[in-house]
C-alpha cells in the first residue's frame, strides 16, 4: 500500500482495481488447489479445514505444500502478535509458533510461556511446560489472553480503511477542481449518492439525515469491500468475525440511543396510550427490543450470512475431494466448479445485499430514534 | 441430533415466512407497479428481520 | 452458543473498534464532509438553474402576453382611429354639402334679389322711358293733332281711351 500511495492516487486505483479482478478470477483456482494446510482429503479434515479457515488466524498464509523430503513449507507472511499477559504487554512475530495450531509450539517472551491452540493464544500457568488437555480437549493448565495482535482480520480492516481513505479523498479532492468526477471517481459518486438517497434519506427524514450519512456511508463500503475481499483467495474473513460485527452494531446502537429524543424514550420506558398497568411490562419489552434485540439481530445477520457464504463456498470446493471416489477426478472437479462458480456469483450478491441491509437497518433504527411524533398521543391512542 | 431437528424447523419456519413476504410483494406488485421501489424495500426489510431471527435461533441451537 | 462465545475474539473486538472509529473520524472529516457538501452544492446549483430557467420561461410569457397585449391596443387604436377617421370624412362631406347648400341658396337668394332690384329698376327705367316716350309720343302728337282742335280733342280721348296702366 505504502508503494502504492506514492504513485499517483489515479494510478494506484486502477491498479487496485485490476488487482481485485485478477483476485476475483483467480478466486476458485486458488482456493481450490493452493489454500490446503496439509493434505485435505477425508469429510472430518475438510470441515475441520473449513472451520479452520472462517476463524481469524495470526498469520498470513497465502498457500502451502509438501516438498520432496515431505516437511511443509507455508507462503505467506507471519503477523505481529500482541498479548496483554499478566505481566503487561507482550509482543513477538507469529511466525515463531511455526504454524502450530495444537499447543505443542511453546514460545518464551519475558519468562512467560505461551501456546497457539484452534487459533487462540493460551499464556501457560508458570511451572506448566507443555500445554495439558482434559477429554473434551480443553486446555487445564493454561488460559487465554487478551489478544490485541494484528491478525489477519485486521489486516483486512485496515487494508479496507485505508483503500477507502484514499478513494475517497480523493474522490472530494476532484470535486474541488470539478463539478464530475472523472474515473475512478466516477463509479464512487452514485454509490455515495445510492447511500444517501436510498438509504439515509427516506430512513432516517429529511430533517436529521445529513448528520448520520457519514456514519452510514462509511458502514456501507467498509461492510461491502470487506464481503467482497472476504470472496478473493486471500481469504479473509472479517465480516464473518463475531467481534467486528459485534462492534459494527454496538456502534449502531450507540448511535440511535445517543440521538434518541424524548419522544423516542417516551415510547420506549413509558409507552403512551396503554394501560398504565401494562406499560411497564412493555417497557421491559421495548428496552430489550432497542438494547438487545436490534443490535443483536444486526450482528448475527452480517455474520450468519457471511460465514454461511464462505462455509458453503468451501463446502463446494470440497466435492472436489469427498466426491473423487464416486465421480472420478474430472466429474467431481467439473462439479465443484461448476457449483462454486454459481454460488461465488451469488456471494457476490449476498457480498452487496448484506452492506445494503446493514446500512438501511441501522438507518431505520436511527430514523425511529430521532422521528417527530406530530400528533397528540393522548387522543390517537396506540 | 435434536439440533438438526431443531435446526429444520427453523428453516421451514422462515422459509414458510419468506415465502409469504414475497408472494405478498409479488401481489403487491402485480396490483401497483408503480409501486415497486417502495414494496422492494420493505420486503427485503422484513425478510431481513425475519433471517435475523431465523439465524438468531439457529445460532443459540448450535 | 459456546463455541460461538469462544471464537468471539474481546481483542479483535478493541483493535476493530478503535480502528473503525478512526475511519469514521477520517472519512467524516476528510471524504464525506467535502463530497456530500459538493453534491449538495451541484444539487442547489442545477436546482437554482432550473429555477431561473422557469423564471426566464415565465418572464418569457408575460413578455410575449405583454407584446400580445400591446399589438392588440395598437390594433384597437388603429382600428378607432380609421373609425373616427371615417366619420370624419362622412362629417367633412356632410359639412360641406350643407354649406354648399347654404352657399347655393344664399346665392341663389342674392341672384333672386338682385333680379328683383334689377326688375325694379328695369320696370321704373320702363315706367320713366314710357312716360318720357309718351311724352315725346304725346309731343309729337300734340304737335300734329294740334293742328286742329277737333283732332287735337279727338287724339287726345283716343289715346286716353286706349291707354292702360300697368
Amino acid at each position: 500500500m505504502i508503494i502504492l500511495t506514492m504513485k499517483g492516487v489515479q494510478q494506484s486505483f486502477k491498479f487496485l482495481a485490476l488487482l481485485v479482478l485478477v483476485l476475483f478470477s483467480g478466486s476458485i483456482y486458488a482456493n481450490t488447489s493452493n489454500e490446503n494446510e496439509g493434505q485435505v482429503d477425508t469429510k472430518k479434515e475438510v470441515e475441520d479445514y473449513i472451520l479452520h479457515h472462517i476463524q481469524d488466524s495470526h498469520d498470513f498464509s497465502l498457500f502451502s505444500y509438501t516438498n520432496d523430503e515431505g516437511e511443509r513449507k507455508h507462503v505467506g507472511f507471519p503477523l505481529p502478535i500482541v498479548i496483554w499477559t499478566s505481566q503487561g504487554l507482550v509482543s513477538f512475530i507469529s511466525s515463531e509458533f511455526h504454524h502450530n495450531d495444537d499447543g505443542h509450539v511453546i514460545v518464551e517472551k519475558n519468562g512467560l510461556k505461551f501456546a497457539k491452540i484452534h487459533g487462540k493464544i493460551y499464556e501457560l500457568e508458570a511451572n506448566a511446560s507443555s500445554v495439558n488437555f482434559d477429554e473434551e480437549h480443553h486446555a487445564v493448565n493454561a488460559h487465554k489472553v487478551l489478544d490485541f495482535s494484528i491478525t489477519k482480520s485486521v489486516v483486512g480492516v485496515l487494508l479496507v480503511g485505508i483503500l477507502m481513505f484514499f478513494a475517497f479523498t480523493s474522490l472530494a479532492k476532484q470535486y474541488k477542481k470539478k463539478a464530475i468526477p472523472t474515473g475512478f471517481g466516477r463509479v464512487l459518486e452514485p454509490l455515495v449518492l445510492y447511500v444517501r438517497d436510498e438509504i439515509a434519506r427516506p430512513n432516517i427524514g429529511e430533517k436529521h439525515y445529513r448528520k448520520f450519512t457519514g456514519y452510514l456511508l462509511t458502514v456501507f463500503f467498509f461492510i461491502w469491500v470487506l464481503n467482497l475481499l472476504g470472496l478473493t483467495p486471500m481469504g479473509f474473513n472479517v465480516t464473518g468475525q463475531l467481534a467486528v460485527t459485534a462492534c459494527l452494531a454496538i456502534f449502531t446502537l450507540i448511535i440511535y440511543t445517543v440521538s434518541g429524543n424524548k419522544d423516542y424514550w417516551t415510547h420506549i420506558l413509558w409507552m403512551p396510550g396503554v394501560p398504565v398497568l401494562i406499560r411497564p411490562v412493555l417497557a421491559i419489552i421495548e428496552l430489550a427490543g432497542a438494547l438487545l434485540i436490534k443490535p443483536f439481530s444486526l450482528l448475527v445477520r452480517l455474520f450468519a450470512n457471511i460465514s454461511a457464504g464462505h462455509i458453503v463456498v468451501m463446502s463446494l470446493i470440497a466435492i472436489m475431494f469427498t466426491l473423487k471416489e464416486s465421480l472420478g477426478v474430472a466429474g467431481a472437479t467439473g462439479l465443484s466448479l461448476v457449483l462454486s462458480f454459481f454460488i461465488t456469483l451469488i456471494e457476490v450478491l449476498v457480498a452487496f445485499l448484506q452492506a445494503y441491509i446493514f446500512t438501511m437497518l441501522s438507518a431505520l433504527f436511527i430514523g425511529m430514534a430521532v422521528a417527530e411524533h406530530e400528533h397528540d398521543h393522548n387522543t390517537s391512542g396506540h | 441430533m435434536y439440533n438438526l431437528i431443531g435446526a429444520g424447523l427453523i428453516v421451514i419456519g422462515a422459509g414458510i415466512g419468506l415465502g409469504q413476504i414475497g408472494g405478498k410483494a409479488m401481489e403487491g406488485i402485480a396490483r401497483q407497479p408503480e409501486a415497486t421501489g417502495k414494496i422492494q424495500t420493505a420486503m427485503i426489510i422484513i425478510a431481513a428481520l425475519l433471517e435475523g431471527l431465523a439465524f438468531g435461533a439457529l445460532f443459540l441451537g448450535k | 452458543m459456546d463455541k460461538l462465545l469462544n471464537d468471539f475474539s474481546p481483542g479483535l473486538f478493541v483493535v476493530q473498534t478503535i480502528l473503525l472509529l478512526l475511519l469514521i473520524l477520517l472519512l467524516v472529516k476528510f471524504a464525506w464532509k467535502p463530497i456530500l457538501n459538493s453534491l449538495n452544492e451541484r444539487e442547489s446549483g442545477i436546482a437554482d438553474a432550473l429555477k431561473s430557467a422557469e423564471k426566464a420561461k415565465l418572464e418569457m410569457q408575460n413578455l410575449q402576453a405583454d407584446n400580445q397585449k400591446l399589438l392588440q391596443e395598437a390594433r384597437m387604436e388603429r382600428e378607432s382611429m380609421l373609425k373616427e377617421a371615417r366619420d370624419i370624412k362622412v362629417k367633412m362631406i356632410e359639412d360641406a354639402k350643407g354649406e354648399a347648400q347654404d352657399q347655393a341658396n344664399k346665392i341663389i337668394e342674392q341672384a333672386q334679389a338682385a333680379i328683383e332690384s334689377e326688375k325694379k329698376a328695369a320696370i321704373a327705367e320702363l315706367k320713366t322711358q314710357v312716360a318720357n316716350l309718351s311724352i315725346e309720343i304725346a309731343e309729337k302728337v300734340t304737335r300734329e293733332a294740334l293742328s286742329s282742335n277737333d283732332k287735337q280733342l279727338k287724339l287726345v280721348e283716343s289715346l286716353l281711351g286706349e291707354t292702360k296702366f300697368n
